[in-house]
């Protein structure tokens, strides 16, 4: 009985297997003959769309740029795992796209690949992500600078010219780039201002339920604090709920400044209702900016190598109808 | 006369050590005791407003009673399974994010920012019930009729059920925007003790009832103990097994309404992380053997509370969070030493040795 049972499902695993590595193969040969008529022929590598809402918007603003009627012949590869990312490029150099677009889900181990790709002809351009290969290896790369985007936070904050600054800082997942960004600019703050202090600097990872117990054991204990410095939208989400729990006020010139980041459209519709204060972008639209590129190479010019992404911070009192349905992800 | 009441003495601290409360009371009052000698605003409760304009308590004791209902529902399905299979659900965080999909899907309709719900509370509730004890009914099935490991079958929807609840929504995370539906994670407007202890009390009330009522504790231990001899008696081990995974789905279910409702709104990747653990270590805590067999299911959930407790404290002292496992690791560790055969032999022997030298002195 046992022996039949792993039987079955080891088969069951193989044709799993096969089933997948058939659609990726039927949907490369499906898209080929549409190659045809002038069309560039685009390999686009990303992370899953799962993965966030900011990633979800990423891949979404791909597609809609991606298009037959902009010119592009698009095929599109998700894995937020490095090797089938690897193996997903190399499908892409052998259906010979002319160019290979990469969010790496990991820094290291491209610099073959690249090579490979450099050989067929094969240009590449990075967005989103950077890696550790040898800018050579590609054309450009289009990131976002989360250190920036830190300081355009810290810098606002400190605009608001508060007589003391209390802050509950909640980090998200310990070493990932953004939160070093974010985190970098405000602990730099911290020790340079006699009247900036930090009541609590714990890391949520990135989970409202977490930042909610966080402020909440600060409000239990007692601790005065005036601003809550969330490193994205749903930490500040959970943040508040507490607050709102404990009867203390929140937003536009109430007792605690509530700064997140993303831009999520609901968190950008609580900065217009003046719940929040400030929300810092990072920005998902990256397509135009790679069509630019593409453009340009196409023409024959040289483009930067990296190109940082303009990012804003909204803050709520400024903040419009327009910035929420044209920023909001 | 003395000598009788020495003896009665005795008899009365082995029976309080050999009682299943005496490890999850026990590290209370330790936790408690550190807590009350390092500020005694601890145990300080006070009533404020909230925002809404409505009185409300709080206070670490409030906190701990709130945050810690979620993992004292669980802790009463685990404890059946527990029981009866000899092994662990691992997938309850990721059904929770399963049930909890399905209820925002019903309470928004698709519709990722819908104006009013699109169906009434309690039907959404009554679909997350449904859902969740299918997902439980999903892994009985696997351990009870196929006999795989409870560990490995629940394996299947610990690494599946976050797909399966980001599909649910499209990938969407809907915000419910009825306020009534928020109270069931926060306080109903004019009580100001939190709505979650009384949804445990709730449960409490019911698993109570049916175990008073019901044959099913017999059983599950009946089954728990010796499978082949209670299948002699008459009893039908499989059915009690995957009735115990669907309590546990139920369970589930009820957990997914707190949290959903706690923000209006779960991301599927992060909602009750790690929280399997937590509710595993609960019934552990509890003294119950996680082999299966006898177990109590009082013990499970002062259990759950006593790891509020903790975390609660932890947060109090400012322990990093990533940290917080390393510490329940710690007590982890304890737990195994003290219900290690040999640790507890030794004990044993200890015990003996000091009540006659007792006596010779009374």
């Amino acid at each position: 009985m046992k022996k039949v049972l792993a039987v079955l499902l080891a088969s069951a695993m193989t044709l799993g297997l096969v089933a997948c590595g058939g659609a990726q193969q039927s949907s490369g040969t499906a898209s080929a003959p549409a190659s045809e008529g002038g069309l560039i022929k685009v390999g686009i590598i990303n992370n899953d769309p799962n993965e966030s809402g900011y990633r979800t918007a990423n891949v979404a603003d791909l597609k809609a740029k991606f298009t037959k009627e902009n010119g592009y012949d698009a095929q599109f590869a998700y894995s937020l795992k490095n090797d089938e990312q690897i193996q997903a490029a190399q499908g892409f150099i052998q259906d010979e796209v002319d160019y290979l677009l990469l969010s790496a889900a990991d820094t290291a181990g491209w610099d073959s690949v690249l090579q490979d790709a450099q050989a067929a002809g094969v240009k590449v351009i990075l967005f989103d992500r950077t890696i550790d290969a040898d800018p050579s290896l590609y054309e450009a790369s289009i990131v976002s600078d989360m250190a920036k985007e830190g300081q355009t936070a810290v810098d606002w904050l400190a605009s608001q010219n508060l007589p003391e600054y209390n802050v509950i800082h909640i980090q998200g997942v310990m070493g990932s780039a953004a939160q070093q960004g974010r985190s970098g600019a405000l602990d730099t703050k911290v020790a340079a201002e006699s009247n900036w202090n930090i009541v609590v600097q714990q890391t949520a990872e990135w989970n409202a339920e977490k930042a909610q117990q966080i402020v909440q054991s600060v409000i239990d204990a007692g601790t005065p604090f005036n601003v809550i410095y969330a490193e994205n939208d749903d930490m500040a989400k959970g943040a508040v709920a507490a607050l709102d729990a404990a009867g203390i006020s929140h937003g536009v010139g109430k007792d605690v400044v509530v700064m997140g980041f993303d831009c999520n459209k609901w968190a950008l519709e609580e900065l217009l209702a003046q719940n929040w204060n400030y929300d810092g972008q990072c920005n998902p639209f990256q397509a135009s900016y790679i069509d630019d590129i593409i453009k340009k190479l196409e023409k024959g010019e040289t483009p930067e190598k990296t190109i940082i992404m303009d990012e804003k911070g909204f803050d709520a009192t400024t903040i419009t109808q327009d910035d929420v349905d044209n920023y909001g992800i | 006369m003395t000598d009788i009441k020495k003896k009665s003495e005795g008899s009365f601290l082995r029976k309080l050590t050999s009682n299943q409360l005496f490890i999850p009371l026990a590290a209370l009052i330790l936790l408690a005791v550190i807590n009350l000698i390092n500020d005694p605003g601890f145990f300080k409760i006070t009533l404020g407003t909230n925002n809404a304009g409505f009185p409300v308590f709080s206070g670490y004791l409030i906190t701990i009673l709130d945050y810690g209902s979620e993992l004292g529902i669980l802790a009463i399905g685990m404890t059946l399974v527990t029981a009866a299979s000899g092994g662990q659900d691992i997938s309850v965080g990721a059904t929770i994010a399963i049930a909890g999909s399905a209820m925002l899907r019903v309470l928004c309709g698709g519709d990722s920012r819908p104006e009013t719900i699109q169906a009434p509370i309690i039907v959404a509730f009554l679909v997350a019930c449904i859902v969740g004890m299918l997902c439980g009914a999903f892994n009985g099935m696997l351990v009870a009729i196929f006999k795989i490991q409870p560990m490995i079958a629940t394996l299947i929807l610990f690494t599946a059920g976050r797909s399966i609840a980001a599909w649910i929504n499209n990938n969407e995370l809907p915000i419910v925007p009825d306020p009534k539906f928020s109270y069931f994670g926060s306080f109903i407007p004019g009580i100001p003790i939190p709505t979650t202890v009384f949804i445990v009390a709730i449960c409490i009330v019911v698993i109570a009832l049916v175990l008073k009522f019901t044959n099913l504790g017999l059983y599950t231990q009946a089954v728990g103990i010796n499978e082949s001899s209670s299948r002699l008696n008459g009893i039908n081990p499989t059915f009690i097994k995957f009735l115990a995974f669907v309590i546990l789905g139920l369970c589930v279910a009820v957990a997914a309404l707190i949290k959903v409702s706690r923000l209006s709104t779960i991301n599927y990747s992060v909602i009750a992380k790690d929280i399997e653990m937590d509710a595993i270590l609960a019934v552990a805590l509890g003294g119950n053997a996680l082999s299966g067999g006898k177990f109590n299911m009082w013990a499970s959930i002062l259990g759950a509370y006593v790891i509020q407790f903790l975390t609660t404290t932890l947060y109090k002292f400012n322990v990093q969070s990533d940290a917080l496992a390393a510490y329940k690791a710690v007590v982890v560790i304890i737990l195994v030493v003290f219900s290690a055969p040999t640790v507890r032999e030794y004990m044993g022997q200890l015990f003996k040795k000091l009540s006659p030298a007792r006596k010779e002195a009374a």
